[in-house]
């Protein structure tokens, strides 16, 4: 479980960074086992690895960690297509999709028929597959039939889905977030100066 | 096969440089494939070596490695240069970030288009003498120790370091307010890997220049 403090005007950010408590100046910033971590890479590694969803050994790790650069890349390509000019969404929205369906998903589409087992990487539940399931979804609000030629992870999605922790994040009330809107394009975009 | 990792990349600093300075300042020889023509790119995306049909690859370990933060993850794990627990690592992740944007600037800088070179590299002096640079002399200044976490060598002071002299390339003076990291860029420099690392006839890479941008985007041109 976790708490969450929202940023909604300017004053919040630079009250945070006047404050002392954003290192680098920028959020996400969260304040867990007495640190205070920003940048969110270093902040999703602490937390895979406290909670043992980092593989067994430095291998493991190291496809994990693989898998999750490649699902990050996809996701900052449809995390930053708000903000682009009005004029090039079509543009880059077809290459997200081009991408999605030529580049990553057969990365992981071959990898779940190479070993036959429910997980990516080691049999077991890691940082990699919830990483998966988030970018599958993401894709699908981009193009809901993005998975119809990939059987196996439609068959993951359903899984991973189906974990009781994962299945109660996607119900109404949890604290997933939903896509970015009018409102929150305008806040980040007044806060940020862009 | 010698065993040592095979790097492939340009012959250049670009995205590879930071996995050329960790190996060898953990005193790990390496070979390396040079990327010429957009042919041998092709070559290697039919040959189904390239997970996400990008460079850098890294060989290693039976590995075929991609996604440079992988990589240097990896490296650092197994040379022990990744802190001794959780919370040591994740010092180290985040300081190696900021690191990381910062030389993202610098990395983009030779693509830039030439008017707009000299904003960008105002933008980088700013970020580096205002957001980044302060946060490293605060550390060091804090804690009184020759190296950013643990008080022991790791990859966030070998990021640190490349980055130091990646940024007075372009900005001579850029460390003029920063008394700690004059000091940890000397003791660095003199450890014995990364000496002999800055010395003529390493694999270190010289700066980007016009033909590096050129094959670069002769190689990638769609």
């Amino acid at each position: 479980q976790f708490e969450e403090e929202f940023i909604e005007k300017k004053e919040d950010l630079e009250k945070l960074r006047n404050d002392g408590v954003l290192l680098f100046q920028q959020v996400p910033m969260v304040e867990m086992d007495g640190m205070k971590m920003v940048q969110t890479r270093a902040i999703l590694s602490y937390i895979a690895a406290k909670y043992n969803l980092y593989g067994k050994d430095l291998k493991e790790r190291a496809w994990i960690d693989m898998y999750v650069e490649g699902t990050t890349d996809l996701m900052g390509m449809i995390m930053y297509l708000p903000f682009q000019p009005a004029d090039t969404k079509e543009k880059n929205l077809a290459l997200i999709i081009e991408r999605a369906t030529t580049r990553y998903f057969p990365v992981y589409e071959k990898a779940l028929k190479d070993h036959g087992h429910d997980y990516l990487v080691g049999n077991k539940l890691s940082w990699a597959d919830i990483h998966l399931l988030e970018a599958i979804l993401m894709a699908e609000e981009c193009k809901p039939d993005i998975l119809s030629a990939f059987p196996l992870l439609q068959a993951f999605k359903g899984r991973i889905s189906n974990i009781p922790t994962i299945k109660k994040f996607l119900q109404p009330g949890s604290q997933r977030k939903p896509p970015a809107d009018e409102k929150f394009i305008a806040t980040v975009r007044k806060i940020f100066n862009i | 096969m010698s065993g040592k990792p095979r790097l492939t990349y340009f012959n250049g600093r670009g995205r590879m440089e930071p996995v050329r300075w960790l190996l060898a300042a953990a005193g790990v020889e390496f070979e390396e494939v040079f990327l010429e023509t957009r042919e041998q790119y092709e070559k290697l995306i039919k040959d189904g070596v390239l997970l996400f049909q990008q460079v850098p690859l890294v060989e290693i370990d039976g590995m075929k490695m991609v996604q440079t933060r992988a990589i240097l993850s990896y490296i650092a794990g197994k040379y022990n240069l990744y802190g001794k627990d959780l919370k040591e690592r994740a010092l180290i992740d985040m300081y190696v970030e900021g690191i990381t944007d910062l030389m993202q600037m610098i990395l983009v800088f030779p693509f830039s288009p030439p008017e707009e070179k000299e904003k960008n590299l105002d933008s980088i002096k700013e970020r580096a003498t205002n957001r980044y640079f302060p946060v490293f002399e605060k550390v060091l200044k804090q804690h009184g120790q020759d190296f950013l976490v643990g008080n022991k060598f790791s990859w966030a002071d070998v990021q640190l370091i490349e980055a130091i002299l990646a940024v007075e390339e372009k900005i001579p003076s850029v460390l003029s307010g920063f008394p700690q990291l004059q000091a940890f860029k000397i003791k660095m420099s003199n450890m014995p890997t990364i000496k002999k690392f800055l010395q003529p006839g390493s694999p270190r890479k010289p700066p980007p220049d016009e033909r590096y941008v050129e094959t670069v985007l002769k190689v990638f041109k769609k």
